[in-house]
């Protein structure tokens, strides 16, 4: 194993205060099972999963909740064993309503039957492992919720050389990965591999940011003796972006528009590893994932191991409660999380932590006009002009900002964070990217009928 | 001396002269042709230009009905009486049209609505959806913030104090601009004629209502036994059936969360 | 059409305590009232410097600027019916910035003139602060230069410590100014730029506007402003560094003709605009490379007025010529994006 520093830094970024000393010392607790737990049937990219189970069926744990809804999809499965009490349609975490299977634990947590240990991975085939990670529901734990599958199955003719492994966890407050790493080095160790055997990977990079020296160690510990780099990134955000993690590990540039594929490279989140080491060799689908609960709010921060489905009020509860009423709860981190209007939403896939700030730091603001300081431009990962596209979109003049490649914005934060006038660029890409993508829909539904 | 001023008149002239024979042959051979029964409709047309159509203005229309014999009802500020014109104009038989007006099918405001947190970002209903699907707790209501009423060509559309898109159909011309504005698609074309309308759009439960908004509709059917056919129920929202003659009353009074109102058409509104 | 009153919602009602907005929900914590701020606590060391070699007469002037810029912000604001007031600070900048640029024994109602110029037509009537394509504080001075010539070219007597055999000590004029008359009769340089003449203009023991005789006072200011990520270093490195070797070339062709470049560095408003004026974010370009070439064309612009040009001194228009190239240079410059070019084959 080698240990090296990046060797590329890509243009931009922000350094964010990482508040990650609340939680990053502390064990993950397990989370004990809420007496309702709510199973969204969108918790990934792609289609929704279509619910397979009625109301007053009795489930076991691991039994398929929601089937697949298409290629781009992923299976739903019962984080527990009880009884359906309802099918039904709740705000996800986005705002958004979808389907949503509700279930009331019996409290004895039996496994499905059906379930049994998979047989040793590496005499299996790439194709029958790609298909248990089908089968288990596993998508990209970083956030997206890209369905892994997808990225396991590069068509044919495209080569993967390069798989990196991303522990950056650039995000400030979030320890869940962290801690996976330094708690789980050798399931997500031995769930890499996995990977690296359906992709037949020629090199292995494992990325960790320098913030982390418990994680770099544990890793590596578990990495001795392999033929596989260990690469040790400067604390930047958005380090942990995709795009940003194959340039700085291999100085690839992701093509506009383009998969990490089309250079060669893939990134799996530590997570996912972990998850395809539980499906491959304990045949556990996915049905609990590590959540960082932090923030001034909440008493005692912890990371917890939440059962999908688990409401988000019963984890903030489990955790001592609020110190007071928050002034933003957050969903995921604070700087692409979403905020909730309620505690009502539920952990799903992709749930990285629940962080509720305090007044003072999110204090309202009302936008000014655009100084022209050019922090942004700085700031901008993407080397985009968040300054001119936000005027342009403010203007709504749409396709001079598709013009100017607002398409590329990762929507990472960097401007909006860095902007001194307060100006919320992001969402003015958002709306921009949204408008962009149902005009091209309809351009593309017009040219085909 | 004063033949000093000769030479600048003789060169400033000339440029004069030979621009002006310039534009003289550039409009004798860039005049684009207009075709005069083109110009004729598009006269006959409203001239809002609000592409209620589909086509980008009004003499587009004109030019697709003369050209491509498109439809003649589909100039909808202009209503039946353009459309008799144009059929006129055109020779055509005319056919039965009734002119439409938007409606905001919510009444959820500030005073009756929750709201689940405090939006701060862009004052644009698009964007705000994007934050959590809104600041309404209901995730049908209105946002308030106005995007219809800025697209709208008329100004017919107000944002009152509490927050809510009222459209006064007296200044609609039914363009459906707004329609299309609203990311809770919750505005609707209906018939100027009809004054019965249920201001509610949430497919939630009735608890799940009651605790979101003190005004919408709760699926208690008890409409529909008033009205008779031209309100039916579609899961738990009333919904008004604009192709049923609804002239009862009795609808509004009985709806316990008044959620139905009577709102004048154009006609009843005094000039 | 309805036009939005605020381009962003306040929050009204109070009811449901917490907030909800598109992330990110981390922001660095600086705004356009600190960065304006710290601008002025960079310009207090050159304050204090006018003050010491020019007296009451700094003070009274700079005081008059900033009372008038800021009242004329007030109520040009008032009247055009926009939101916010003075809060963000920039009419401070400016006065304090237009002050810095004029003669001491300006009467104050010249000064009044130029700050209602500057605020009300240069910043104003485009829009606002972020709007303005010209820096305003310059707009004002180069007005007031125009309109009063006489006055604004009035300075107080002064003495160089080394004058030249044949040149009175003692001078009523700008170094520059003294230099363009004294090579303009055809007569040699007016004095010998050795140690202790360099010692002295770089202290600031010199004619010229408030704000721009004591370098050594603009460069901790400045030194302040580059620390606190407040302007870029490209400007300042490249408006400075064009004008040395602008200056250099000149005195290596032609060295009776010429001081050498120290000397077009520590006289005039150079430091002054090179670190406040052309620094300033709205007028100049936003990325970094933009700013090089911002940089070297004002060091160029400034040296071809210097040497070549009607005026003695030529910051102030340098300035204002590239702020209109300012557009040009952001459109020009544009980074390339992350994914675009360069590796077109592989996509």
């Amino acid at each position: 194993m080698k240990t090296r520093r990046a060797m590329f830094r890509s243009k931009g970024g922000v350094h964010p205060a990482s508040r990650k000393r609340a939680t990053n010392a502390m064990p993950v607790e397990f989370m004990p099972l809420s007496k309702v737990l709510f199973v969204s049937m969108v918790q990934h990219m792609g289609a929704p999963a279509r619910p397979v189970v009625k109301k007053g069926d009795a489930v076991m744990r691991g039994q398929v909740l929601g089937e697949a809804g298409g290629y781009v999809s992923a299976p739903v499965h019962a984080p527990t064993s009880g009884k359906v009490i309802a099918i039904s349609e709740r705000p996800t975490q986005a705002g958004l309503p979808a389907a949503c299977v509700e279930i009331e634990p019996d409290g004895e947590d039996r496994w499905d039957a059906a379930r049994q240990p998979g047989p040793d991975w590496k005499t299996m085939e790439a194709k029958a492992l790609v298909e248990r990670i089908v089968a288990a529901g596993i998508v990209g734990m970083g956030g997206a919720g890209f369905p892994t599958h997808v990225k396991l199955s590069p068509p044919a003719g495209k080569t993967i050389d390069t798989l990196i492994i991303n522990g950056a966890e650039c995000e400030p407050y979030l320890t869940a990965d962290q801690r996976l790493m330094v708690e789980a080095a050798q399931s997500i160790w031995t769930g890499v591999q996995i990977v690296r055997q359906i992709l037949g990977a020629r090199r292995l990079v494992m990325a960790i940011e320098d913030n982390k020296p418990d994680a770099i160690q544990a890793m590596s510990a578990a990495m001795e003796g392999t033929d596989a780099e260990l690469v040790v990134l400067k604390t930047e955000y958005p380090q942990g972006a995709e795009k940003q993690l194959i340039y700085a590990v291999t100085g690839r540039e992701v093509p506009s528009g383009g998969l990490p594929m089309a250079v060669g490279a893939l990134v799996e989140n530590v997570g996912t590893c972990a998850a395809i080491y539980d499906a491959i060799v304990e045949g556990r689908p996915l049905t609990e994932r590590i959540v960082t609960v932090t923030g001034a709010m909440v008493r005692t921060p912890k990371n917890l191991r939440a059962r999908i489905g688990t409401p988000l009020a019963d984890l903030v509860a489990f955790c001592g409660g609020m110190v007071g009423l928050p002034g933003k709860i957050i969903c995921g981190g604070p700087m692409m999380g979403l905020a909730q209007g309620s505690l009502e939403a539920a952990v799903t896939k992709t749930t990285s932590g629940v962080v509720l700030l305090p007044h003072q730091a999110v204090q309202q603001f009302s936008s000014m006009p655009c100084i022209s300081c050019g922090r942004c431009v700085s700031a901008c990962p993407m080397r985009l002009m968040p300054n001119t596209l936000g005027e342009m979109i403010e203007a709504e003049d749409n396709e001079g900002a598709e013009g100017l490649n607002v398409m590329d914005c990762i929507e990472c934060g960097s401007c909006a964070y860095e902007c001194p006038a307060h100006r919320p660029l992001v969402q003015h890409m958002r709306q921009a990217k949204a408008e962009i993508t149902k005009q091209r829909l309809k351009k593309a539904t017009a040219a085909k009928g | 001396m004063p033949f000093d001023i000769i030479d600048p008149t003789i060169i400033m002239g000339g440029v004069g002269l030979s621009c002006g024979i310039l534009l003289g042959v550039a409009a004798r051979f860039l005049t684009v042709t207009v075709n005069p029964r083109i110009e004729a409709l598009t006269a006959l047309l409203p001239g809002v230009n609000c592409g209620a159509c589909g086509l980008p203005g009004c003499s587009e229309y004109a030019r697709a009905l003369i050209m491509h014999g498109a439809k003649v009802n589909l100039c909808k500020p202009g209503g039946p009486k353009t459309m008799r014109q144009i059929a006129v104009f055109l020779g055509v038989e005319p056919v039965t049209m009734e002119r439409q007006v938007a409606l905001v099918l919510c009444g959820g405001d500030d005073k009756t609505a929750i709201r689940k947190f405090c939006y701060n970002g862009i004052a644009d209903c698009a964007a705000a959806a994007l934050v959590g699907g809104g600041d309404k707790a209901c995730g049908y209501g209105c946002l308030g913030l106005g995007s219809c009423a800025r697209i709208c060509p008329t100004e017919a559309i107000e944002i009152t104090h509490a927050r809510l898109a009222v459209i006064h159909p007296e200044l609609c011309i039914g363009c459906g601009q707004c329609v299309k504005a609203c990311p809770k698609k919750i505005i609707q074309l209906v018939p100027e004629s009809r004054t019965i309308h249920v201001l509610c759009r949430s497919k939630d439960r009735g608890n799940v209502v009651k605790k979101n908004c003190s005004i919408g509709c709760i699926g208690c059917t008890l409409c529909t036994k008033a009205a008779g056919n031209a309100i039916k129920m579609e899961g738990a929202l009333a919904v008004v059936d604009y192709t049923q003659p609804l002239e009862n009353e009795e609808a509004i009074t009985k709806c316990p969360q008044h959620t139905i109102i009577k709102r004048s058409g154009r006609k009843e509104v005094p000039a | 059409m309805n036009e939005p009153v605020e381009k962003t919602l306040p929050i009204a009602a109070k009811e449901p305590t917490w907030l909800a907005s598109s992330s990110p929900h981390a922001h660095s914590g600086d705004s356009v009232r600190k960065i304006m701020l710290t601008v002025i606590i960079a310009l207090m060391p050159a304050l204090a410097a006018a003050g010491i070699f020019f007296g009451w007469d700094a003070l009274r002037l700079t005081g008059v600027c900033i009372v008038s810029c800021v009242a004329a912000e007030a109520a040009t604001r008032k009247l055009m019916r926009r939101d916010k007031g003075i809060g963000d600070l920039s009419a401070v900048v400016t006065g304090l910035l237009l002050a810095f640029n004029l003669p001491p024994a300006l009467p104050s109602w010249m000064a009044v003139v130029g700050s209602i110029v500057a605020i009300v037509i240069a910043k104003q009537f485009y829009g606002g602060l972020g709007y303005n394509p010209f820096n305003p504080a310059l707009i004002g001075r180069v007005l007031l230069l125009i309109s009063f010539p006489v006055a604004m070219t009035t300075w107080g007597p002064w003495q160089i410590l080394s004058p030249a055999a044949g040149v009175d000590a003692i001078t009523t004029a700008t170094p520059l100014g003294l230099v363009k008359t004294t090579l303009g009769t055809g007569q040699p340089l007016p004095f010998v730029f050795d140690g202790d003449t360099i010692l002295q203009f770089f202290m600031g023991a010199k004619n010229g506007c408030i704000g721009e005789v004591s370098v050594l006072a603009l460069l901790i200011g400045g030194m302040y402003l580059l620390w606190r990520r407040c302007i870029s270093w490209q400007v300042p490195v490249f408006y400075i560094g064009t004008v040395a070797v602008f200056a250099t070339i000149l005195w290596l062709a032609d060295p009776t003709h010429n001081y050498n470049p120290l000397f077009h560095i520590l006289t005039g408003g150079l430091v002054l605009g090179a670190f406040f004026m052309a620094t300033d974010m709205v007028t100049t370009p936003v990325t970094k490379t933009g700013l090089m070439f911002f940089g070297i064309g004002c060091g160029v612009l400034t040296m071809v007025i210097r040497k070549w040009g009607g005026y003695p001194e030529g910051v102030s228009f340098a300035i204002l010529i590239m702020n209109a190239f300012t557009p040009l240079l952001n459109r020009m410059t544009r980074p390339r994006v992350f994914g675009h070019g360069q590796k077109k084959k592989q996509a």
